[in-house]
């Protein structure tokens, strides 16, 4: 007899945990399921055994205070477990997961996916020497081992998350260059209406500008890092203004540095809800392409669910208050009574106007492969660059599936991750069509690479299920 | 405005894209719609793999003639004769490689048997479970993803017209021939060749004609780039497995194992309990398999009918209408009778014969 829980829940990130605290509260069955060694997503990331006496901040705290009510809650957690694959068989979902170099299944009544956001590549010259990470992948190197990413380092990208990496970096005794952030003083200004819906966050975001401005550190507003020099490491960035419009201006001013951190935004995990058969929309606003689903979570597929960045980036603390939100909608569709709560749903309408407000700043101004040159690559995996892509794209492949068969753009272990927003751009830019129509590659299990042996396991050839040969 | 053409050809995967290079080299004027992109339907999704072995007796003069196509488009779709090996493990797979390797060889393939130790030095990374072997040295593979990008080169070196994402959604007659309405303005033609793979009954009911075209839905895998492991192409003696190891080191895996899903869904779905089998098998052959990381399965949708032969020729009852697809082994021969199709429709006789699509297919069925 094979074992069925109620509700199962991908990603214990801010919306996927809370959602799990929801469940767990009631009789029913749930299982939380996550990459990482302890649950708190990118965001509030476990520190590593070794760092455990380094100074709290509030990332650590909540996310402390999260492990600390999961452990009390008794959900049931299932960690350093991949998803590769998810399906609807017959009444139930079959969740694919893979733990210790081994796949194993689990039959679920109901799932929530809450697989969170990735950052946006962002393809200038040089963006692929040692040395270079991404604004995210910076901020998971101080909370789960306080690493550095170098002695001195420029920090670009957009929105806040430009700014938090930047006073982290100072936090840890580290230098910050400069900050670049094509945003400008006015952009922010302009978006204090709907930050002042959350009037603490303005006041943290606010701590972070405040610190640099008094240590000095250059803040360039309105300007974009260009290129990055350094053969084998980083040795400096060439960085331009930019125009009201994006594109970039003459006047290059060089920095030294040993380090970039170059973020280019975040956007949905939509991936794991497509192979669910979850449709997916163009909302720039909400950071490109989302899964669609009702704001309680609910999807065309019946029994899945989808919570927080993955259906829209509004950050951690309306994922928390989605998580919530969502539970119910599962629970109920269990059969429990779960009644909707009017004050949670202010509470994330409030939330997601200040989150909202904050994506909206970090979708870029400047056309991200705005300043790729012709021989900056685009898809790293098969090292191809812009020049290679838009000849593909002239000669007549002008969608993101055709790139992908022709040259191999999204073939490589990332799965096209990285480089799927720059060939739809450049697709979008060739053909003069817009970014709404060029959809994604069809996505593919698994979600993430898997090894044969794990698949296959130990057999007997004997009890391979043969079907029929083909006929003769 | 509507425009109007000799003939509009539904379908621009192998052997609609095929057939209209030569509808066009023939004098005629065609032009080719496609509701996707051009040949990313199965023409493009299929694993890719040029094998004698793995044809159908009766089919095996086409597949001879397709093999000859391939090698001319050479290195444009990652053509490669590498040869090829099929293997059989158990006393009962012996048996029926010997049965039906001999039945191809007597229709035209040179299809060799070998001995274990033959087939250990050829490709030392096998299992030492190989129990009975055949070798074909015409046998290779090309890369199915080309096939959309060659297609576009041949058709505009042509100035063949195409258009992608351009689905019909209904076919109307007028004096001058049929009315094909789009999203955009309608397009006319004087002939019409459905040859729109697994998506041939929906067309062909536009026209008011049943045809009993079902799909497979076959899964294919690729792994990570590995070492070189293996030269040729291998496969199983009961057709359930296809594998080679392309130049750039990723390893291909087919073998017809199917996933779930419809053409009229639009969306095949790989699934775990036919995914699992077919990397096992070939774990089982190839026990350094193991260790590749898989990257991505997909499904591909492979028409056919009951008795598993193609369709290509007139569609029955409805004047100046021809249709084309259920090839099995359409990837290898789609080249070949495309291009027989292009000569049937000009009106000269084909160099060999065609499949009529009005036969009783429950007598033929095998």
């Amino acid at each position: 007899m094979r074992d069925i829980v109620d509700i199962s829940i991908v990603g214990a990130g801010p919306a996927g945990a809370t959602a799990a605290l929801v469940v767990g509260q009631t009789e029913c069955r749930s299982l939380l399921i996550d990459e990482q060694r302890q649950a708190g997503g990118q965001v509030w990331r476990a520190k590593d055994r070794s760092i455990l006496s380094a100074p709290a901040t509030p990332e650590s705290r909540s996310g402390d205070n999260l492990r600390e009510r999961l452990a009390a809650s008794g959900v049931s957690q299932m960690t350093d477990t991949r998803v590769w694959q998810i399906e609807r068989q017959g009444e139930h979902w079959v969740i694919h997961t893979l733990r210790n170099g081994t796949a194993g299944r689990l039959y679920s009544r109901a799932v929530i996916l809450a697989t969170g956001a990735r950052e946006e590549a962002q393809p200038v010259r040089g963006w692929t020497t040692p040395g270079v990470i991404g604004l995210a992948g910076a901020t998971a190197l101080f909370k789960q081992s306080i690493r550095l990413p170098g002695r001195a380092s420029v920090v670009a990208g957009t929105g806040p998350l430009v700014f938090f990496v930047a006073s982290e970096i100072r936090r840890l005794g580290g230098t910050v260059a400069a900050v670049v952030t094509p945003n400008t003083r006015a952009d922010w200004l302009a978006r204090l209406p709907s930050m002042m819906a959350r009037p603490d966050l303005l006041w943290r975001g606010g701590r972070w500008v405040a610190d640099l401005m008094l240590a000095s550190v250059p803040i360039y507003w309105g300007h974009a890092v260009k290129s990055v020099s350094g053969d084998d490491r980083v040795i400096g960035v060439t960085l331009c203004r930019l125009a009201t419009d994006g594109t970039p201006l003459p006047g290059d001013i060089g920095i030294a540095a040993d380090s970039v951190c170059l973020g280019g935004g975040l956007a949905p995990s939509i991936e794991a809800a497509q192979l669910a058969g979850v449709a997916v929309r163009y909302r720039p606003d909400l950071g490109g392409w989302v899964s669609e689903a009702e704001s309680d979570g609910s999807t065309a597929r019946e029994g899945l669910f989808l919570a927080g960045d993955s259906c829209g980036i509004r950050g951690a603390v309306a994922a928390e208050l989605h998580g919530q939100i969502v539970a119910r909608t599962a629970l109920r569709h269990i059969g429990q009574a779960s009644a909707s709560d009017p004050a949670l749903e202010r509470a994330y309408r409030r939330a997601s106007r200040f989150g909202e407000a904050m994506t909206a700043l970090s979708v870029l101004r400047a056309d991200p492969i705005g300043l790729a040159t012709p021989d900056t690559v685009v898809c790293r995996c098969e090292s191809l660059t812009r020049r290679a892509i838009e000849d593909e794209i002239e000669s007549g492949a002008v969608s993101s599936n055709a790139v992908k068969s022709g040259q191999r753009a999204g073939m490589g272990p990332c799965g096209g991750k990285y480089c799927q927003s720059s060939v739809a751009r450049l697709i979008a830019l060739q053909e003069n069509r817009a970014l709404s129509e060029i959809a994604p590659p069809t996505p593919r299990p698994p979600i993430r690479p898997v090894p044969v042996s794990a698949l296959a396991g130990d057999f007997d050839y004997g009890d391979l299920p043969m079907p029929k040969p083909a006929p003769l | 405005m509507s425009e109007n053409h000799d003939i509009a050809i539904i379908g621009g995967g192998i052997m609609g894209c095929a057939a209209a290079l030569r509808l066009a080299s023939g004098g005629m004027a065609p032009i080719v719609l496609d509701r996707g992109d051009l040949g990313q339907g199965a023409s493009g999704v299929n694993a890719g793999t040029l094998s004698l072995q793995i044809k159908r007796v009766r089919l095996m003069p086409y597949a001879l003639k397709g093999h000859e196509e391939w090698a001319r488009m050479g290195d444009a779709v990652g053509f490669r004769r590498t040869g090829g090996y099929t293997l059989a493990f158990t006393e009962r797979e012996a048996e029926l490689l010997t049965e039906r390797q001999t039945l191809k060889a007597e229709a035209g393939a040179p299809i060799e048997f070998v001995t274990n130790n033959q087939v250990l030095s050829a490709e030392p990374n096998l299992t030492r479970r190989v129990l009975a072997a055949s070798y074909c040295h015409e046998d290779g593979y090309a890369n199915s993803s080309l096939t959309g990008q060659y297609y576009r080169g041949r058709l505009r070196e042509a100035s063949v017209p195409y258009r992608e994402r351009c689905a019909v959604t209904s076919i109307t007659r007028d004096t001058q021939g049929f009315v094909l309405h789009t999203g955009g303005p309608p397009i006319k033609a004087r002939r019409i060749l459905l040859a729109a793979g697994a998506w041939l009954k929906p067309v062909a009911a536009m026209l008011g004609v049943d045809l009993p075209v079902n799909a497979r839905i076959n899964t294919v895998s690729v792994t990570e780039r590995m070492p070189p492991l293996f030269a040729t192409v291998i496969g199983h003696a009961t057709g359930l497995l296809t594998m080679k190891q392309k130049g750039n080191g990723t390893i291909l895996i087919g073998g017809g194992w199917q996933g779930r899903g419809t053409p009229q869904e639009g969306r095949g779905e790989v699934i775990a309990d036919s995914l699992i089998p077919n990397l096992s098998l070939a774990q089982f052959a190839l026990p350094k398999l193991g260790q590749a990381r898989v990257l991505r399965s997909w499904t591909g949708f492979e028409a056919n009918v009951p008795d598993f032969y193609p369709l290509a020729g007139e569609l029955p009852g409805v004047p100046d209408a021809f249709v084309l697809g259920c090839v099995r082994g359409g990837y290898t021969i789609g080249p070949y009778i495309g291009r027989l199709m292009g000569d049937f429709i000009l009106g000269h006789s084909p160099e060999m014969p065609l499949f009529n699509p009005g036969r009783d297919f429950e007598k033929d069925a095998t």
